[in-house]
């Protein structure tokens, strides 16, 4: 059984990791953008975006003032069990939120939509959301906080199939136009693509796999990681760089994540995590072990899997 | 071409704004404050009394809220500081720097060429951004001291009135000038040349939204 109070603390330390420390891979892919960048604007934004992730490890405080909205992924290998239950788990989740929010400290973001009531910690209705993911084996759990600015970036659209990939490219390439222009996505950024689905589930897949998966990570399914390798070519060929400044970097790298969706509809969503791509990720075990990482290896082949049967032996052989 | 840098009062002479072009970067010391759609809300709509002399105080207006805590003593941690986008305060803005004689509005994303010809250049002001958007730290390590935080029980602390001594804060892009002009359209015509090509093979969505068509007449297929 995992104790509840390590799950807490874990949560905690998690939540000021993703707040202060620029996830590895995304700060690669940064140093290689800042490499190429020839527009004399764009070329000091990156610059000075990299002394900020600099800055905030040193002085141990948040990179962005705008600290997003705090969320919680929770994978469990299938023979975990947490004390105290899941609603155990869920209120240590939110109190390792609040508590993080006052600590580092983070910006209070969360609002009620109407009436604007702030608890002044994260925490409130629905918030922060809580989602969930099983694989097949293990005794642990995965904790994985991201801080996803909430506001530019990020849109749905019904295609259908006669749109086709010329459609899914032309509305990429608008949400990229719209929310680019004077860097309102916070750009150059990782960019999720959902297709397929239903609407909801869209919107889950495309957020997933901007947050979720780490640069240089490319789709199972060949074709849709050609996609991916195209995609990210054709959104950094549109001229357009960091603060919508002329420039040669916009996507740092584009992940796309598919589920079976109506016969008759191709739903997609585009997701940017900016330039501030706050993600944290923890294992911890039943024997109080605690392993951190910065990819959460979300997209498993079980969360990828096709068939009515999980027969993993007979996918490894094939 | 390497940008120009420059040191900036909170409080500017006229002759100073002049002097800045668009794409200078700008580095401020003096007293600024937060005030966004909360405080311009509660000012303007609500006639609440400014607890702040502007703009002999501060004629430095940022659209941000701080990733900040109020301690039980009484004093304050700021974190990490950045600008919110700015285009949503426009409703606002013009009376608010009628009222507070507000010469730099700092924030994200800039205003429209029209706003700075209509307002900005009337009230002898000019627009900077926050540079990234996200150098929050660089931009915390440039905070002073925090010297108050107004209506904080009214609007919460995203909202609140944070008044902040600041040493060198920035970098801050200036995005506009006194002619009206505006660093993002300049960008945005320079990259427009190009969307064309890239838009190539590309074809309109099979079924259309409203926004792509203004008369609610039409329909959408």
């Amino acid at each position: 059984m995992i104790p509840i109070d390590l799950i807490q603390k874990t949560a905690e330390s998690l939540m000021d990791k993703a707040a202060i420390e620029i996830p590895e891979d995304y700060l690669d892919g940064l140093q290689k953008a800042a490499e190429t960048e020839d527009g004399d604007l764009s070329s000091f934004v990156l610059k000075a975006m990299l002394d900020n992730y600099e800055a905030a490890k040193e002085d141990r405080r948040a990179m962005c003032g705008d600290t997003g909205v705090p969320r919680w992924f929770v994978k469990l290998g299938n023979d975990a069990t947490v004390e105290g239950g899941m609603c155990a788990l869920e209120t240590a989740l939110r109190r390792a939120t609040a508590i993080a929010t006052n600590g580092v400290p983070l910006r209070p973001n969360r609002v009620h939509p109407l009436w604007r009531t702030d608890h002044n910690n994260n925490v409130g209705i629905g918030a922060p959301e809580i989602e969930y993911g099983f694989e097949p084996e293990g005794d642990w759990i995965d904790l994985i906080t991201v801080h996803k600015g909430g506001l530019f970036g990020t849109d749905y659209r019904m295609l259908f199939p006669s749109d086709g990939v010329q459609g899914i490219k032309r509305f990429y390439l608008d949400s990229l136009m719209a929310f680019g222009k004077r860097g309102l996505a916070c750009q150059p950024a990782i960019i999720g693509i959902g297709l397929g689905g239903s609407k909801d589930i869209c919107m889950t897949l495309g957020k997933r796999a901007s947050v979720l998966r780490i640069v240089g990570s490319r789709n199972s399914d060949p074709r849709i990681a050609e996609m991916e390798d195209e995609f990210k070519e054709l959104g950094n060929s549109i001229g357009m760089g960091a603060m919508g400044f002329v420039g040669k970097n916009m996507v740092i790298d584009c992940n796309i994540e598919v589920g079976y969706c109506h016969t008759g509809g191709m739903p997609m969503s585009v997701h940017a995590f900016c330039l501030s791509s706050r993600r944290a990720v923890a294992r911890i075990y039943p024997d109080g072990r605690v392993e951190h990482r910065t990819d959460p290896d979300w997209f498993t082949p079980y969360q990828r899997r096709e068939t009515v049967e999980w027969e993993p032996m007979q996918e490894a052989a094939e | 071409m390497k940008p120009r840098e420059i040191r900036l009062s909170t409080t500017p002479t006229p002759e100073a704004i002049a002097e800045l072009r668009l794409g200078d970067i700008v580095y401020l010391d003096g007293l600024m404050y937060t005030a966004r759609e909360g405080v311009y809300m509660r000012a303007l709509e609500e006639q609440a009394n400014i607890p702040m002399e502007l703009p002999s105080q501060s004629a430095a207006n940022f659209h941000c809220s701080p990733a900040a805590r109020i301690n039980p003593d009484g004093s304050f941690d700021m974190g990490a500081v950045t600008a919110t986008a700015s285009f949503r305060f426009a409703k606002w803005l013009p009376e608010w720097m009628e009222k507070t004689g507000a010469k730099l509005i700092i924030g994200k994303g800039g205003m429209t060429s029209k706003d700075y010809k209509s307002y900005f250049v009337p009230n002898g002001a000019v627009y900077l951004s926050t540079v990234g958007y996200g150098t929050g730290a660089l931009l915390g390590r440039g905070v002073e001291n925090v010297e108050a935080v107004h209506w904080n029980e009214e609007l919460g602390l995203a909202q609140a009135m944070w008044v902040i001594r600041c040493r060198k804060m920035g970098p801050f892009i200036v995005a506009s000038d006194l002619n009206g002009d505006c660093l993002f359209e300049r960008e945005n015509a320079k990259i427009a040349k190009n969307i064309a090509r890239v838009y190539e093979g590309t074809k309109p969505a099979v079924l259309k939204r409203y926004g792509e068509s203004d008369d609610r007449s039409d329909e959408v297929i």
